[in-house]
């Protein structure tokens, strides 16, 4: 750690984890970046109304299943985790 | 006009005439101040001319009154308070360490006579297998506790047969025999003493935990006199000894321990001998160690007879000789120490010494007869004229090298420095030859005192890294050997505040470690631990909560109820009292839920009241200590206590009634309905109870009552007043104390009605508590202040204010001000609308009189009070303004500087009302007044008059003011020189104003002059001088135009001094924001090419103020000034960048959805470079300016620029755009779904988003 993260919110970067669960770091690997963003969208898509509504006329689907399935998906957003290169 | 001026004018010249006397006073003739002492023998003043008897004196003078000079000289006093004092107790740094022991009262420190329990038997780790003998379990602790009970019963039992014996002999016989010499000799009766001797003997040293420092614990009935408190140092060894443990009186007058030390001062030594150490006591048999002093280690705090006793407390390492026999006070230790030194050299010679000075041929070594026995009895060997065979002629002495001195010995391997009082613990490290042929277990305690006294008395880093070690080892270490060290360290006597937060922050630390290991040890530091939590330093107590709640976590419940709970019954008041509070910690670790089982049968004991009385404390404890987290388990608690108020025991009733107190005021405003089936027994109990218990029932009630509701509250009430009404004659200032209280909380319910209180409660109340007396007690005071304000709230004003008013003009001046203050906070509160024609006039008169009369008022009571009355009265007050001013300016001329202060600070209280009246004519007058005691020189009263000049100018404006301003201002330019903080302060605001309003009525060149005075102000301490200063200069540019100022104001930014550079820089951004940037910008920017750093830096700076007071005025500007940022975040200089970046950082957000993006992309390809700067301020302004861009430009850009390095092959620059991204992300998180860029799907992992490219 620098000296000048003292000073910021970095400082505690396990804390900030805790709090901000999409925050990341510098060991992280591409899958998980990726599931963060993936659950942000959904969450976004979901957060507004209108966007899940244009999202239900293109797939014709109702909205209240869009809404189900994207939360569906944010379980595993973008599959499984990768095997782990034991190295 | 006219008569007032000619008042004026012989006031004035009384005055004069005055101070020409001062010099004629025959204390000012020069004479030679060394020889004959300035001013009246000061030199010896620091001295103590006798020597205290006591030592209770030296407690009287610790805060001496600053001399009295000839009276009408109290100026340097005044003066003096108002220095800023360094080298005094208010410099909090650098004070000297105070012991701890030397803040505690007698009670605190009866924590020193607990002895450290050894350690216990851990059912949970032993399984199912029976513990060894040896091992103490919980069943032997209770025997012992049973034990020592029943001693106490049997010595009370004797207590109390002596008494009785000894009445019958004095009226037998009632001249007592001549002999006597003080009435302490009545207890020596010799049959008394022999039935006394008994059990004594047996008592210290059969006790099963007895160490010596145990004694005085044996015996608490018999009452200690104070004798025994002092600790003269004489008879220190011998402060344990009870009446009845000498020998008989007759045979040797010397045993006795008063009688001991003034025979002893008309003999040879000179030292108090101690001869009961050496002597009394039968030696153990194998345990003690014979009483050689010159042992091994002479410099240490050795004391002869004192080894740890065998047994069971050998496992218990006896802290020290010193600390068991009580506390030591410095003085004592220093005496201590000097007996030590007389008795090493009169040391009784060992053979080898003797058989250096004697020849070794012709002489022959004696066996002594068998029927010798040497002579036992201290007062006949004390007796013994010394013969002149037995002194030695002088021999020069052989140097010993061993041998320690006071000069502190060079400790080995970088350990740090001992204090002398550190060498019983740590003496051991300091012979390192020995280290090889130590046993592991000792090398392990060898490493622990080292690291423990790196812990105690090293520096930081050396603290810090032996901390760590002991935390990371404790589990290696264990935790026998790390408590056994730890523990008596916390019991020494000379330990100080920082040593003892150090230590305790070891044990949590080890603690932690530790876990279900420390079950053993659990008592032994509950021991040390507990005091902590009656500490009066708050951060002590909080500590020791810690410590506790760690403890608990650490050992559990069971272990830690089987641990204290024989010290629930405990005698000693000391150790129940301390044991409740810690139970209560534990109560708040673990959870009330999981303690009440046990709380329940505790209070329900049937064996010991003593039991009883804990129990409840301990509900007590827990409600104060948790507040309203006692609220779901409120009905449990009751139900636990409730039988207490109908107890046998008197003080089991009181703590119940105290404890319901607690919760009632914990639980408040809530849980009435659990307290419903001890309301019965409540108010039963105020008829049948008297004294300390109808206190605390009252006390009970009376926080009780606000929970209800306003039917029941009413009903109540009138039931319990009858009875607070009887007691309010009580002389009892406890139960004064609490029925004041108590009234207050009725009063302020709901359904308690104005009538009655008017009827039934003010005429006993004013009768009884508004007397004299009462103001006399600061407690009391306020208490009634407040109570009378709460009824006031309901009676109304006219009732309470009529009962008082009359007192304002009582004779007693503390009384005069309780009665000001009530009718202060009850017109405050309510207003003066009730107030009638004729209370109004005695209300006048009255105030008028209290503030003519003061001669004292540190807490402006007075000035407030007026104040208030005159605001609330409002234009009511008309009437009365020419005989108020006339006081005033009367007082203005007083020779008394705290007079004319006060008089001056009335007039800025009722400015406003004056106003209000159009007495704007007096005003004018005051003005003049004021105006002309601007020679005024005692700063308080020159800050006062200021204040006074500018509340005046505030409320009649700037034309009308008399004298003109432009009189007034020239007036005020020198006295802006004026350094005192006060005058400072108010000068500065005075000035402020009239350059704010009424620029124009002075001349430009006096502004100028202004502007060269404030540049001075910009240096002061107070933040509020300073930001006045700033505002100011922003008034004058507006007034005169910014060119001049601008120009002296950028003169100033090459000044050495920082603080003022900035302030410089704040200023001119100031004059911008009042000016208009234009006016200001170009010649700011021009001065950023004089090529020195400070100016470039100042430039800079101005320009970071300037665009964060300017806001969206920026988008103007931001293209005239990009290129000097261009310039600027380019150069060498880190603060340069620094300064740039911050500069960008308050334009991006001021011009943010302006239609400044080009600039401001601009500026950041020039920002983002800097990203990996080190230096935290560097690195700070950048990440702001990036933040500022988040903000001014949108996360997307940011996130672009952002995304070239989150996944960099070096980890070093991963880590910073991380460190971007996450700000980024916490900043904006939603807004950057739609910026992240496209991933492509791998073999089993989707990452792309196919929503968003959905098109209908």
């Amino acid at each position: 750690m620098q000296a000048s993260d003292r000073f910021n919110i970095n400082s505690q970067l396990e804390h900030l984890q805790a709090k901000y669960v999409g925050t990341g770091h510098a060991d992280q690997g591409r899958f998980e970046w990726a599931v963060n963003i993936n659950r942000d969208s959904y969450a976004s898509y979901i957060g507004r109304h209108p966007m899940l509504a244009y999202i239900a006329i293109a797939e014709n689907e109702s909205i209240g299943r869009e809404r189900y399935n994207f939360m569906q998906k944010m379980l595993l957003p973008c599959g499984p985790p990768p095997e782990k290169d034991e190295d | 006009m006219d008569p007032l001026d000619d008042e004026l004018a012989r006031a004035q010249e009384e005055r004069r005439k005055l101070e020409e006397m001062v010099p004629m006073a025959p204390s000012a003739v020069a004479f030679d101040a060394d020889l004959y002492g300035a001013a009246g023998n000061k030199r010896f003043e620091g001295y103590v001319s006798s020597i205290p008897a006591t030592d209770d004196d030296a407690e009287d003078d610790v805060a001496p009154l600053p001399s009295r000079q000839v009276s009408s000289i109290t100026g340097h006093r005044i003066a003096m308070q108002d220095l800023p004092r360094d080298s005094e107790e208010d410099s909090v740094g650098f004070t000297k360490p105070q012991k701890i022991i030397d803040r505690e009262d007698e009670y605190r420190r009866r924590r020193l006579q607990r002895i450290i329990s050894p350690e216990r038997n851990d059912p949970f780790a032993m399984g199912e297998a029976t513990p060894d003998p040896s091992v103490r379990t919980y069943a032997d602790v209770m025997r012992e506790q049973a034990l020592q009970k029943q001693k106490e019963d049997l010595l009370k039992e004797i207590a109390k047969k002596k008494e009785e014996e000894k009445g019958k002999t004095v009226t037998q016989e009632p001249a007592p025999a001549p002999k006597r010499r003080n009435r302490w000799d009545q207890s020596q009766d010799a049959d008394a003493a022999g039935v006394a001797k008994k059990p004594k003997i047996g008592s210290d040293w059969d006790a099963p935990d007895a160490t010596p420092g145990r004694v005085s614990d044996a015996t608490p009935s018999v009452r200690r006199n104070r004798w025994d408190e002092t600790p003269t140092p004489g008879r220190l060894v011998d402060s344990d000894a009870t009446p009845g443990a000498g020998a008989t009186p007759g045979a040797t007058p010397a045993g006795m321990t008063w009688d001991a030390t003034p025979k002893l001062s008309g003999m040879a030594t000179p030292t108090p001998k101690r001869q009961r150490s050496r002597w009394d006591e039968t030696p153990a048999a194998g345990s003690a160690t014979p009483a050689t002093p010159s042992a091994t280690t002479p410099a240490v705090a050795y004391t002869p007879g004192v080894t740890p006793v065998g047994g069971v407390d050998l496992a218990t390492p006896t802290p020290s000789a010193l600390n068991l026999r009580g506390p030591m006070t410095p003085e004592q230790y220093n005496l201590l120490r000097w007996e030590r030194d007389i008795e090493e050299r009169n040391r009784v010679l060992t053979d080898e010494e003797l058989d250096a000075m004697f020849p070794q041929e012709g002489y022959k070594i004696l066996e002594p007869p068998a029927s010798y026995v040497p002579i036992r009895t201290p007062a006949r060997k004390l007796l013994a004229t010394p013969t002149p065979m037995g002194t030695p002629l002088y021999s020069i002495p052989e140097e010993n090298r061993g041998q320690q001195f006071d000069v502190p010995k060079e400790a080995p391997g970088g350990l740090p420095f001992m204090k002398p009082e550190d060498y019983q613990y740590f003496g051991s490290l300091l012979n390192e030859d020995e280290e090889e042929q130590l046993s592991p277990e000792e090398q392990k305690e060898r490493k622990i005192m080292r690291l423990l006294l790196k812990v105690k008395n090293g520096t930081p880093p050396q603290r810090k890294t032996a901390l760590r070690q002991l935390t990371d080892k404790a589990r290696e270490f264990g935790a026998g050997p790390l408590f056994n060290k730890i523990l008596p360290l916390l019991m020494q006597p000379t330990l100080e505040d920082q040593e003892r937060h150090l230590l305790v922050k070891v044990i949590d630390r080890v603690l932690y470690k530790l876990d279900e290991l420390v079950r053993p040890f659990v008592h032994k530091i509950l021991v040390v631990i507990e005091p902590l939590l009656i500490d009066e330093d708050y951060y002590a107590r909080v500590e020791g909560r810690e410590i506790i709640s760690n403890l608990s976590k650490a050992a559990g419940l069971a272990t830690m109820i089987a641990a204290m709970r024989p010290d629930i019954d405990n005698i000693d008041e000391y150790v129940r009292n301390t044991t409740a509070r810690a139970f209560s910690v534990v109560a708040s670790a673990l959870g009330i839920p999981a303690l009440l089982p046990f709380l329940k049968a505790v209070c329900q004991s049937k064996k010991s009241w003593q039991a009883r009385h804990t129990g409840i404390k301990i509900v007590q404890q827990i409600a104060i200590l948790m507040g309203c987290a006692v609220l779901p388990h409120l009905r449990s608690l009751v139900e636990i206590i409730e039988h207490g108020l109908v107890d046998e025991n008197q003080k089991v009733r009181t703590i119940t009634a105290l404890s319901l107190a607690a919760l009632a005021e914990a639980a408040a405003p809530y849980g009435i309905e659990s307290f419903d089936s001890v309301l019965k027994p409540l108010w039963k109990g105020i008829r049948a109870h008297r004294g300390k218990v109808l206190a605390a029932f009252l006390k009970a009630i009376g926080f009780i009552i606000p929970l209800m509701d306003a039917v029941y509250a009413s009903y109540y009430t009138k039931e319990v007043m009858p009875i607070l009404i009887k007691e309010f004659q009580s002389p009892d200032e406890e139960m004064k104390k609490i029925v004041l209280k108590v009234v207050k909380q009725c009063a302020s319910t709901e359904g308690v009605e104005a009538d009655y209180i008017r009827d039934s409660i003010l005429p006993e109340f004013f009768k009884h508590f508004w007397v004299r007396r009462m103001a006399l007690d600061r407690r009391n005071y306020k208490q009634l202040v407040e109570t009378t304000v709460e009824m006031a709230n309901k009676v109304g004003v006219a009732d309470i204010v009529g009962r008082v008013v009359e007192d304002l003009k009582d004779e007693s001046e503390p009384y005069r001000r309780m009665v000001m203050e009530t009718i202060e906070k009850v017109v405050a509160n309510l207003g003066a609308s009730d107030i009638d024609a004729r209370l109004e006039e005695l209300l006048i008169d009255g105030i008028l009189y209290a503030f003519q009369e003061q001669t004292s008022d540190d807490a402006n009571v007075m000035l407030n009070g007026f104040g208030a009355v005159v605001n609330a009265l409002g234009d009511r007050v008309k009437p009365y303004l020419p005989q108020i001013c006339g006081t005033i300016k009367w007082r203005l001329n007083n020779k008394s500087a705290k007079v004319r202060q006060q008089a001056a600070d009335l007039i800025s209280r009722i400015a406003i009302v004056m106003k209000q009246c159009q007495e704007e004519q007096l005003m004018g007058h005051l003005g003049v007044v004021l105006y002309e005691y601007l020679g005024e020189e005692y700063p308080e009263v020159l800050g006062s008059i200021l204040g006074a000049l500018k509340a005046i100018v505030n409320v009649i404006g700037m034309t009308k003011m008399t004298p003109p301003i432009k009189d007034l201002l020239p007036r005020l330019t020198p006295v802006l020189k004026n350094r005192h903080e006060k005058v400072q302060e108010n000068c500065i605001d005075l000035v402020g104003r009239i350059a704010d309003r009424g620029a124009e009525f002075v001349p430009a060149r006096e502004w100028m002059r202004i502007c060269f005075e404030l540049l001075e102000m910009l240096k002061a301490h107070k933040k509020g001088i300073r930001r006045a200063t700033v505002n100011t200069f922003g008034y004058i540019a507006k007034a005169i135009g910014p060119q001049d100022v601008l120009a002296t104001l950028l003169n100033n930014l090459k000044v050495q001094e920082r603080q003022n550079r900035v302030c410089t820089t704040v200023a001119i951004a100031i004059v911008a924001e009042t000016c208009s940037p234009f006016t200001v910008l170009p010649a700011l920017m021009n001065e950023y090419r004089v090529p020195e750093l400070n100016v470039q830096n100042g430039v800079l700076k101005s320009l970071s103020f300037l665009f964060e007071y300017i806001g969206e005025m920026g988008k103007d500007y931001i293209y005239a000034v990009t290129p000097l940022l261009e310039d600027a975040l380019m150069d060498r200089d880190l603060v340069h960048r620094q300064t740039a970046a911050s500069a960008v950082k308050h334009m991006a957000l001021g011009v943010a959805g302006l239609g400044c993006e080009d600039a401001l992309v601009h500026l950041l390809n020039y920002v983002w470079p800097n990203i990996f700067e080190t230096s935290p301020h560097v690195i700070n302004a950048v990440m702001e300016a990036i933040e500022g861009m988040r903000v001014a430009l949108g996360p997307a850009v940011v996130l672009n620029y952002c995304l070239q390095g989150l996944f960099h092959p070096a980890r070093k620059v991963r880590e910073v755009y991380w460190k971007i991204y996450n700000s980024l992300y916490i900043g904006a998180q939603d807004a950057l779904v739609a910026a992240y860029p496209v991933l492509d799907d791998e073999e089993s992992n989707t990452y792309s988003r196919p929503e968003l490219m959905m098109f209908v």
